[in-house]
C-alpha cells in the first residue's frame, strides 16, 4: 500500500522544519536539552502535525488547520502592557524573552533561558503523550519563560502576573511552578498579541503544589484575529492540595488549550472553570484529561461557551478514575449559548471509572439567548445589542464571580465585556 | 398622546387574530382604564403597544404624539417614554438589579441625547424611589426579579417606571396578586407619577384598583375591540352588573 500521499508534509510542517534548521545552534541548551529538542522535534517530524485520524486531536485537525507558520519573528512590542489587575506583579515574557527576574517575597524567580543554558530544563522537555504536539513544538522552540518557586507556607499577597506578549511572529515560552506546601498564591498567565501581524504561539504551564497548597491560576488568551494559539497546562496535585483553574478564550484565529491534571495526593481538589467567547471563522479547542489517580480526590469542571458568526468550539473532556481511587467525586458540565445558526460547539465528555465506589457526572447544554428576557430588558429602553450582552455577561458572569478576589473579577468583567463591545 | 385606529393585530406564530378593529385615543394628562372579561385581548393590546414581536398587526396604526410606533423596536419604543408595567414580571438570573437600572436609564438618556448619570446620582434617585415605594434595599441586590414575591415583582416594576419617567404608562393588571396594602403602595406610586403632561392607561379586571387610581375614561375590551367608552361610573356598573348587559348591548 502506497500512503506517501498521505505523509507529503503540509507548508506549515516544511515550515517549522525549516525554522529548526536554521535555529540549529541558535537555540539555548547544554548538551543534555539540546539532545531532548533533538528528540522532540525528530518525533513531530515523523508523526507530522496530528490530523482528525488521531483521537486527542479528532475536532482539530491540525495538519489541515494550521496552514502557515509566520516568520520566527516580526514585531517586538515596545512595553508592557498594563497588568489585569493594577497590583499585581508583572513578570513579562516579551515575544518569548523573559525581562526582569528580581525577587518577590516568598517566592524566587528565575528565567527559564538559564534553566536552559544549564540543562535542569532537560526534565521537563519530555512529551507528555504520545501525540503531544504542543509539548514537541513547544519543547523545540522554547527559547525563555520563567520558574518559580513558591516557598513552604508562604503567602502570597499580591497577583504574579505573567504576561506572555507578542507582536507577531514566533513565541515559545514556558512557565515552570512549584508551590510549597501550604502555601497561597494567585498567577494570571496572559497572553496578548499587540501587534498586528499573525503570530504562532506556543506556551507550556508546568505546576506542581505540594500538600496543603491553595493555588488560583487564571489564564486570559487574547490573542489576535490571525493568530494560532497553542497552550498546555500540566498539573500535579499534592495531598490536600487546592487548584482553581480559571480559563478565558477571548482571541485568536486558531486555538487549543489542553489541560492535564493529575491528583497524586489524597484530599485534593481540583477546579476548572472555563469561558469561551467565540466569534468571526475562528477555531477554539479546550481539551482537558484529569487523572484521579489516589482516593478521595475531588474535582469541578464547569464550561460555558458563547459562540457568534461562524466560530466552531470543542471542548473535549477526560475524566480517569484509577482502581484505587475510591470516593472520587467529579462533576462536569458544559454549557453553550450558540448566537448564529452558523455557529458550532462540539463536547466530548469522556469517562473512564476504574474504581466502584465513585461519584462521576457529566452534562451539557446548547441554547440560544432566551427571547422573552431579550423583550424585558429592551422594553426598558435597552438596545438589542447591549441587552443581548447583559444576558451573554450573566450566562459567563457567575463562573467568574467564583473567583473572590473583586479586582481579579472586575478585571475579569472588563475583558468579557470588551470582547462583546467588539463582537456582540 | 396615544391614538389607535382600526388596529387589527394576531400572533406571529400561528396567525390567531387577537385584535380585530380596535379604535382607542388616549390624551395627555388622562387616565384610561380598560377593562374587559378575560381573553378579550387586554394584555395582547399591551404588548402591541410595546412592540413585542410575538404579535404581528395586519391592519391599522398607532400613532403616539401624531407618529407612527409600528416599526419601532421595544427598545425605541421605550426611549420615547412608552412603558409596559409587565403582568408578569420576567426573571433573569445573572443580572444585578442595580446593574439593569442603570443601564436602562443611561440607554434611555443616551437615545435622547442626554448625558449619562454620575452613579451618585443614579443611586440617590434609585434611593428615594424605592422608599417611597417601601421596597426593601435588600431586594435591588438580588438578580432582576429572581426570588422576588409576586408583590415585591409588582412594585420593582413601578419603580422602573418611577426611575425612567415615561410619558405614556401601560399597567396590566398591576393589581393581581397584591393584597390591600400593596395595592395602596403601588396606587400612590402610580399617581405620584400623574401630570399633565402624562398618559395612564391602567389595564384591570376589577374595579378595585381604580379606587385607588380613579380613571378619567373607562373603555371594555371584548373580542378584540372597544365595545364601549364611559367615565369612571362605567366601572361601577361592570363591578355592579358584570359584563353581560355591555354584551349584549354591542352585540
Amino acid at each position: 500500500m502506497n500512503i506517501q500521499a498521505a505523509n507529503r508534509p503540509s507548508a506549515a510542517e516544511a515550515a517549522l522544519v525549516e525554522a529548526y534548521t536554521a535555529q540549529l545552534g541558535d537555540l539555548p541548551g547544554d548538551g543534555a536539552v539540546l539532545g531532548a529538542r533533538d528528540v522532540l522535534f525528530d518525533e513531530l517530524k515523523r508523526a507530522g502535525l496530528p490530523t482528525r485520524r488521531v483521537e486527542a486531536w479528532h475536532y482539530t485537525d491540525l495538519k489541515t488547520l494550521l496552514r502557515a507558520i509566520p516568520e520566527a519573528e516580526t514585531v517586538t512590542p515596545s512595553k508592557a502592557i498594563a497588568p489585569l489587575v493594577e497590583t499585581a506583579r508583572v513578570l513579562e515574557l516579551r515575544q518569548g524573552v523573559s525581562r526582569d527576574v528580581s525577587a518577590l517575597q516568598g517566592v524566587t524567580i528565575k528565567a527559564y533561558g538559564e534553566s536552559l543554558k544549564d540543562g535542569t530544563a532537560a526534565a521537563d522537555l519530555l512529551a507528555f503523550s504520545k501525540d503531544d504536539a504542543i509539548g514537541r513544538i513547544n519543547g523545540s522552540f522554547v527559547r525563555d519563560g520563567y520558574r518559580l518557586s513558591v516557598a513552604d507556607n508562604a503567602a502570597l499577597d499580591r497577583i504574579i502576573e505573567l504576561q506572555a506578549h507578542q507582536g507577531g511572529g514566533q513565541s515559545h515560552g514556558r512557565f515552570i511552578a512549584t508551590f510549597g506546601a501550604a502555601s497561597k498564591a494567585t498567577v494570571v498567565e496572559r497572553h496578548r498579541n499587540s501587534g498586528k501581524t499573525a503570530g504562532l504561539i506556543s506556551s507550556v504551564s508546568d505546576l506542581t503544589l505540594a500538600d496543603g497548597a491553595e493555588v488560583t491560576w487564571v489564564i486570559v488568551q487574547e490573542q489576535g484575529p490571525a493568530d494560532t494559539h497553542l497552550g498546555q497546562i500540566k498539573v500535579v496535585l499534592g495531598a490536600d492540595a487546592k487548584l482553581r483553574l480559571f480559563i478565558i478564550n477571548a482571541g485568536g484565529k486558531l486555538v487549543r488549550q489542553e489541560i492535564h491534571v493529575r491528583t497524586a495526593g489524597e484530599g485534593s481538589d481540583f477546579t476548572l472553570r472555563g469561558v469561551n467567547l467565540l466569534g468571526g471563522e475562528t477555531h477554539t479547542d479546550v481539551t482537558m484529561t484529569l487523572g484521579h489517580d489516589v482516593p478521595n480526590t475531588t474535582s469541578t469542571e464547569v464550561i460555558r461557551n458563547v459562540v457568534f458568526d461562524r466560530a466552531r468550539g470543542v471542548f473535549q473532556g477526560q475524566i480517569r478514575v484509577a482502581p484505587d481511587a475510591q470516593k472520587t467525586d467529579a462533576r462536569m458540565a458544559c454549557n453553550t449559548l450558540l448566537m448564529s445558526d452558523e455557529a458550532e460547539f462540539s463536547v466530548k465528555p469522556e469517562l473512564e471509572i476504574f474504581a466502584d465506589d465513585v461519584q462521576c457526572a457529566h452534562g451539557a447544554t446548547v441554547a440560544d439567548i432566551d427571547h422573552t428576557h431579550l423583550y424585558y430588558l429592551m422594553a426598558r429602553g435597552i438596545p438589542q445589542k447591549p441587552a443581548r450582552g447583559l444576558l451573554i455577561q450573566a450566562f459567563v458572569a457567575e463562573l467568574v464571580e467564583e473567583l473572590e478576589d473583586e479586582a481579579l473579577v472586575v478585571a475579569l468583567e472588563g475583558v468579557i465585556s470588551n470582547w462583546l463591545e467588539a463582537h456582540g | 398622546m396615544l391614538e389607535i385606529r382600526n388596529l387589527h393585530a394576531r400572533i406571529a406564530e400561528d396567525g390567531t387574530e387577537i385584535i380585530k378593529g380596535l379604535n382607542l385615543t388616549v390624551k395627555a394628562g388622562e387616565v384610561a382604564a380598560i377593562m374587559g372579561p378575560n381573553g378579550s385581548g387586554k394584555s395582547t393590546l399591551s404588548y402591541i403597544l410595546s412592540g413585542r414581536s410575538d404579535y404581528e398587526v395586519t391592519e391599522g396604526e398607532i400613532l403616539y404624539n401624531g407618529e407612527s410606533i409600528l416599526e419601532l423596536d421595544p427598545a425605541e419604543r421605550a426611549a420615547k417614554g412608552i412603558f409596559l408595567a409587565f403582568q408578569y414580571p420576567v426573571e433573569i438570573p445573572g443580572v444585578a438589579t442595580m446593574q439593569f437600572l442603570k443601564v436602562a436609564m443611561n440607554e434611555q438618556r443616551k437615545a435622547r441625547g442626554e448625558a449619562e448619570l454620575t452613579t451618585p446620582d443614579f443611586m440617590r434617585r434609585v434611593k428615594e424611589a424605592a422608599a417611597e415605594l417601601k421596597i426593601n434595599p435588600d431586594m435591588l441586590k438580588r438578580p432582576l426579579n429572581v426570588g422576588f414575591s409576586g408583590g415585591e415583582k409588582k412594585r420593582a416594576e413601578i419603580l422602573q417606571m418611577a426611575l425612567l419617567e415615561p410619558k405614556l404608562c401601560v399597567l396590566d393588571e398591576t393589581d393581581s396578586g397584591l393584597d390591600i396594602d400593596a395595592l395602596k403602595i403601588v396606587a400612590d406610586g402610580v399617581n405620584a407619577l400623574k401630570s399633565p403632561d402624562r398618559a395612564v392607561i391602567v389595564i384591570t379586571h376589577y374595579q378595585r384598583l381604580l379606587d385607588y387610581i380613579v380613571p378619567d375614561t373607562v373603555h371594555v375590551l371584548y373580542k378584540g375591540q372597544i365595545i364601549k367608552t364611559g367615565d369612571k361610573s362605567l366601572a361601577l356598573d361592570l363591578e355592579a352588573n358584570g359584563y353581560a348587559d355591555i354584551i349584549g348591548e354591542a352585540a
